[in-house]
């Protein structure tokens, strides 16, 4: 069920499915922040895995472009997760309710 | 030109890694704004970097004991397989309304999210204060 909203929304908004998925799990499945972004990143994995397939076979795909952004986010991500486990939970919580209004923001004026 | 991009894609891998999110929402204008690709590109390559970026950030959320593999891994194959469906209704959808709608439905989203974070917030201070 959550699979499915998720893959949705991320097929009609062009949102990553994160933005969705995470706020479904903390409210439905009542997961804390960090269980819920770390459960998110492995649907993420899956999701982006298939969607790339597809879109290497069609030709989009630009792979150099791909490691200039994707080396870097690498690093980041290990910052960010380091930096999650340091934090309360419910402070992230609070940060990322910012993050929801930044994008809902940028999905109605777009 | 290049050192802007690596600064927005730690950023994104920052963003990826506290909230669980894929980073899409940073790299993808990066790689249309800063690397010149056009728009279905940008989507279709950003695709490609987070691959690596979900699967550092989960193996380390597994390093911790957050993760759920079984739900992540069938959340995961819905979203893949619906993300199909969501693709074919923009064509069909009035697009412009539902993302009115979306946009509110987040925001009401945030709005819940918010309020119980702060109210744990206020739980936690109380208890640190009565101790």
């Amino acid at each position: 069920m959550i699979g499915i909203a998720t893959g949705i929304f991320s097929g009609l908004f062009g949102v990553g499915g994160g933005i969705v998925l995470v706020p479904m799990l903390v409210l439905w499945i009542g997961f804390d922040e960090r269980k819920a972004a770390a459960t998110s990143l492995l649907a993420i994995l899956i999701a982006a895995g298939a969607g790339a397939a597809t879109q290497l076979l069609y030709g989009n795909v630009h792979l150099v472009a791909a490691l200039t952004v994707g080396i870097p986010a690498v690093g980041g991500v290990l910052i960010g997760t380091w930096l999650q486990q340091r934090i309360p939970v419910a402070l992230v919580q609070l940060m990322f309710s910012g993050l929801l209004v930044v994008v809902a923001v940028l999905v109605v004026i777009r | 030109m290049i050192a802007l991009a690596i600064i927005i894609g730690v950023a994104a891998g920052v963003l990826s890694g506290l909230f669980g999110i894929g980073g899409g929402i940073l790299l993808v204008p990066v790689l249309a704004l800063v690397l010149g690709l056009d728009h279905v590109e940008a989507e279709a390559t950003s695709l490609l970097a987070i691959i690596p970026v979900a699967a550092v950030g989960a193996w380390r959320q597994q390093g911790y004991g957050n993760l759920d593999v079984r739900t992540g891994l069938i959340v995961g194959v819905f979203a893949a397989l619906s993300a199909i469906v969501g693709v074919a209704l923009v064509n069909v959808l009035p697009v412009e309304a539902v993302r009115y709608a979306f946009g509110a439905l987040m925001l009401y989203v945030a709005w819940r999210l918010g309020r119980s974070a702060i109210s744990q917030l206020r739980a936690d201070s109380a208890g640190a204060a009565d101790r």
